[in-house]
């Protein structure tokens, strides 16, 4: 048995960082969404599902406050920019990148790694720092931090910036995929932190610490 | 050699305590902006921010980006959002612009009708995240004081003007105030036609702001006083909690 390092101490910062300010981003834009809710799964004419319920604004208390959540989106977005920039250059500089770097195997394992863990197949996908499925769901949601900020952009300053704001469909479609990503980052949380907990402590804990335990070669053997 | 669990023990203990140091200090700061000072509404540090952004925003931003120009077809029926300021009855007979710093007062709706107009069919973004394509005719800013300005006949130049355009309804209900560069943009109007009709009451009759460059709140309806000023003119949505700036 013996510790080896497996995430450098400014990647768990980056990390975690993530976590309240991508939090205080999803909860001011909330606040924003509500003075203009008009998204809705719609099928055949019938709108399914209102995004959102009037209960779930009730228990969050979200009505009214455009000018907080405003406030709030305008100020963190600089923290939500600075960690994505930062990380992204320390990940090239570091070569961290590499390890996200899906190859020609990549796609065909990550659906055997869903496969799997829905318990679909007993195959077992090959084992690496990061699997497949987590090599394309870790690079995608640090494309989704690009998506959000560029879509941001294009509806905050839908005029010095109209370029950016055609490049991304115009101001009504920007905003609809600003929120559709948020909806994702949703949906990327709730996924990750069961997988999180299905893999266990000793994962866990790699990414407080740095550190994990492994079994080494020779006491492996004799297992 | 190190027992791996006993060093892997440690540093979880070590981890954990910089876990609790980051949380405590992140939660410390959040509830410290949250209960800070309220500054026009909102907590003065993020004031602070909108006012940093604001000039970064205005340092960055030129005159010569024009709000995209929709064909007129593409206009939509003008929607009615907001009643502020109109609650008090007008007679638009009687009605006189109020112009503070200008070289004349009292101007009637024909004084401004008879410069030259200028149409076009831009987006109306309401800081709500709502907007839509209007078609509208009126004067420009600038051509308005070319006419009426402190110096008549001059082009108006940022430099030879006050730094501040405040503008109010006629019952005070309403009021807002925009830097004067931005008032200077080509597609800021002082505005009597939209969707090709003469404005209605609820779109601000007779005299209306539209100004493509800002949010809707900016748009001020039926204008009563206009002010040109050094001093930073009051503005009912910041007070409440809004940017002062509002450009895009």
């Amino acid at each position: 048995m013996q510790i080896v390092e497996k995430h450098k101490l400014a990647l768990r910062w980056f990390h975690w960082l993530n976590f309240p300010v991508l939090g205080l981003m999803i909860w001011s834009g909330l606040l924003i969404y509500w003075a203009n809710d008009v998204y809705g799964i719609w099928w055949n004419g019938k709108e399914l599902f209102h995004f959102f319920p009037t209960p779930f604004y009730e228990k969050l208390n979200v009505a009214g406050k455009l000018a907080p959540g405003l406030a709030w989106h305008f100020t963190v977005m600089w923290l939500f920019m600075l960690n994505g920039i930062i990380y992204v250059v320390w990940s090239i500089a570091s070569g961290h990148y590499k390890e996200l770097m899906p190859d020609r195997n990549s796609f065909r394992e990550a659906i055997q790694v869903v496969l799997y863990d829905l318990r679909l197949t007993k195959v077992h996908p090959p084992e690496a720092k990061f699997n497949a499925a987590q090599k394309f769901s870790y690079l995608g949601v640090v494309a989704m931090g690009a998506g959000s900020t560029l879509t941001g952009l294009a509806i905050y300053k839908p005029v010095q910036l109209h370029w950016l704001t055609a490049l991304v469909g115009g101001y009504e479609i920007a905003r609809g995929i600003h929120f559709i990503l948020t909806l994702l980052y949703v949906l990327f949380f709730i996924v990750h932190v069961g997988q999180v907990i299905k893999t266990g402590w000793n994962n866990f804990r790699s990414m407080l610490t740095g550190y994990e335990i492994v079994k080494s070669n020779t006491e492996a053997e004799h297992a | 050699m190190l027992d791996p669990q006993k060093e892997i023990n440690r540093r979880t203990t070590v981890a954990a305590l910089w876990a609790l140091l980051a949380i405590g200090g992140g939660v410390t700061a959040v509830s410290a902006v949250m209960n800070a000072p309220v500054s026009n509404g909102i907590p003065t540090p993020l004031r602070k921010v909108l006012e940093t952004n604001a000039k970064i925003a205005s340092s960055v931003s030129s005159n010569n980006r024009l709000a995209e120009n929709y064909p007129r077809e593409k206009g939509e029926k003008p929607r009615f959002n907001g009643t502020l300021g109109l609650g008090t009855p007008i007679d638009l007979d009687a009605w006189r612009l109020h112009l503070v710093g200008g070289s004349k007062d009292n101007l009637t709706i024909d004084d401004i009708k008879k410069l030259p107009s200028v149409e076009y069919t831009t987006k109306f973004k309401c800081v709500e995240g709502w907007s839509q394509i209007v078609n509208a005719k009126g004067v420009k800013f600038s051509e308005f004081l070319k006419a009426y300005g402190p110096k008549p006949g001059a082009e108006p130049t940022e430099a030879d003007l006050p730094k501040w355009a405040g503008l109010e309804t006629p019952d005070g209900g309403y009021y807002v105030g925009v830097d004067m560069k931005s008032m200077l943009h080509p597609q800021t109007i002082l505005c009597y036609e939209m969707d090709g009709k003469p404005l209605t009451m609820e779109h601000g009759a007779p005299l209306r702001l539209l100004i493509p460059i800002k949010y809707g709140i900016k748009s001020l309806k039926r204008i009563g006083t206009l002010t040109l000023t050094n001093d930073q003119p009051h503005d009912y949505w910041y007070e409440h909690g809004y940017d002062y700036y509002a450009g895009h």
